[in-house]
């Protein structure tokens, strides 16, 4: 059994971005089909790993896609304002992502 | 031409489309893919110019994110490409927009560029997308709901009369009619990305499914190609029975991966792509590798809309701004600061009370981008970055708002703190005023009798 690894050392892209004015979704993209299907029977970003990660509720996801044609997990989940209020600091929702580099995957 | 585009047309009946840039104005285009992009027999040149991920601000405002001079050059390469060519060239959402100022600022840029080209006269389509607030109040009295996206309610007056502007989103239906009219240079108010691409390849015939499928993929250029590069062309080719994309950048490829994935991109589910009439299912489309850098689609299905129904923008303005910068490097006023916050906001209510202004703190080095998101908000960095933000009806008072709260951090009152001669320091002993605050007010989707009723189309000429 080998140690556990970041998301960050076994995924190709970690990334997020707004979809609308009210979302943003999060696209993670494995280089390869044992790591992409490693990374999903593990529930490493599973919906409530989601939850926990960033402290939402399961409700403020709205979408929870397995996408095998790019080996990629895709989740959205609502904004916690509208894009560009004052008081938002990532007007294009492109940082979201930074809790997810640093997730353990099992066995990665 | 790239070797791997010397298959030539892959069949009769083709439409190929160079896109040299996801998002015109915003980053200037790459001149190297775009010159082979266009020697490799593009029957039209399209662009995408706009996005609502800029914020509420240039929509309220009325102006443009993009600085003049990169739309004005973005414009001069494809609009001296396009009449080169002899193919038309079509920018959707013009300005970043998609606003009736934005629309009439690019077609006089066109039309001041092939004056200074001395271009032979041309014909330029043009159409405009913003609604009158008039229209949507009349829809709410009359009970024709306005319905809210991603969890908002209807629209209500209130919400309208904090509404300064709206756009509503075109289908192809404008840019079709158009190109019948005989447009060789059309600029478009706000529109779906796909639209843009989508329209000249229905208009010719091809499948619905596959034509937006093929403004979908081909609608921010590269980044439908690895290794990633922003701003390269991409040549798409649509068929009667695919669509293909390849990569023009010597150094990148279209591949199964980067199509797919891009498919995710910046949408909230992979599999649908809505427009004004309908959308496109991709659930089962299938991408194949058609040669080293183009990636062949086959299978999306087209699903049109039981009602017509238009999607809309609103930005509603808060009130005017001003900025302050503050540092701060004591670990223990580190470990104090939303005392030291909590203070400052103190003074400002004790000047203007609890309400009729705004007041943001965004603490970079604890939790600036992700707010109450952040896993590591309990374990902030050694020194922290903090951006205050004023919002009030006018700027007299924004700028007293912001500077009481910049001002106050320093003189903040820590019981055990060491240094006495001031709490935070200061980038600049000022407060700067910055564009007004502005929200999203409507997005949101109301029902249309005509895909064409909101989107008054023109046709001028330019050239001499």
């Amino acid at each position: 059994m080998t140690a556990s690894r970041k998301l960050s050392d076994v995924a190709k892209t970690i990334r997020s971005k707004n979809a609308g004015v009210d979302k943003v979704t999060f696209d993670v993209i494995f280089p390869d089909q044992a790591t992409y299907n490693r990374v999903r029977e593990r529930g490493v970003l599973s919906r409530p790993a989601v939850c926990r990660i960033f402290g939402i509720e399961a409700a403020e996801i709205t979408d929870h896609i397995e996408f095998d044609p790019a080996l990629a997990i895709k989740f959205t989940i609502y904004r916690r304002m509208p894009g560009g209020s004052p008081g938002d600091a990532d007007i294009f929702g492109s940082q979201q992502y930074g809790p997810l580099l640093d997730i353990d995957v099992p066995g990665g | 031409m790239p070797v791997s585009l010397q298959h030539g047309r892959s069949a009769n009946h083709t439409l190929r489309i160079v896109c040299p840039n996801g998002h015109l104005g915003f980053a200037p285009i790459k001149a190297g893919s775009f010159r082979i992009g266009c020697d490799c027999e593009p029957d039209l040149i399209c662009a995408d110019s706009g996005s609502c991920d800029v914020g509420p601000v240039p929509l309220g405002t009325d102006i443009s994110s993009s600085l003049l001079q990169w739309q004005v050059g973005d414009l001069e390469t494809m609009l001296l490409a396009a009449r080169r060519l002899g193919v038309p060239m079509i920018v959707g959402s013009a300005g970043d927009t998609g606003s009736n100022s934005r629309v009439d600022l690019f077609v006089g840029i066109v039309r001041d560029l092939a004056k200074k080209h001395r271009l032979a006269k041309f014909r330029v389509g043009y159409f405009y997308s913003e609604v009158g607030k008039d229209v949507l109040r009349r829809r709410i009295v009359a009970s024709d709901q306005i319905t809210g996206l991603d969890a908002r309610p209807p629209l209500d007056h209130a919400t309208l009369d904090a509404t300064e502007r709206v756009v509503a989103m075109a289908g192809i239906h404008p840019y079709i009619k158009l190109l019948d009219d005989g447009a060789n240079v059309i600029v478009g108010g706000r529109s779906s990305d796909c639209a843009i691409f989508a329209a000249p390849a229905i208009r010719r015939g091809f499948p619905q499914a596959l034509a937006y499928f093929y403004g979908k993929v081909l609608e921010c250029a590269s980044f439908c190609a690895e290794p990633y590069g922003a701003k390269e062309s991409v040549l798409g080719e649509i068929t009667m029975d695919d669509v293909k994309v390849t990569a023009l950048l010597p150094e990148q490829r279209c591949t199964i991966a980067s199509v797919a994935g891009h498919a995710m991109y910046e949408r909230a589910n992979p599999f649908y792509e809505h427009f004004l009439g309908g959308h496109i299912d991709m659930s089962r489309c299938h991408y194949q590798q058609y040669d080293e850098r183009t990636v062949r689609v086959t299978g999306p299905s087209y699903v049109p809309a039981a009602e017509l129904r238009v999607k809309l923008e609103g930005s509603g303005k808060i009130g005017e701004r001003y900025v302050g910068i503050v540092g701060v490097r004591d670990p223990y006023t580190i470990a104090n600061i939303d005392l030291v916050t909590a203070w400052a906001r103190q003074q400002v209510v004790e000047r203007f009370g609890d309400s009729g202004y705004e007041l943001h703190f965004t603490i970079y080095g604890r939790d600036a981008v992700l707010g109450e998101r952040e896993p590591l908000r309990a374990t902030p960095a050694h020194e922290l970055g903090i951006v205050v933000q004023g919002i009030a009806p006018t700027k007299a008072m924004a700028e007293e708002v912001c500077m009481i709260a910049t001002r106050q951090m320093f003189y903040a009152r820590l019981p055990q703190v060491k240094g006495t001669a001031g709490g935070v320091a200061f980038l600049l002993d000022e407060v700067m005023p910055a564009s007004p605050a502005y929200r999203w007010t409507l997005n949101h989707t109301m029902r249309l009798e005509d895909p064409l009723e909101l989107f008054p189309t023109f046709i001028t000429e330019a050239g001499v």
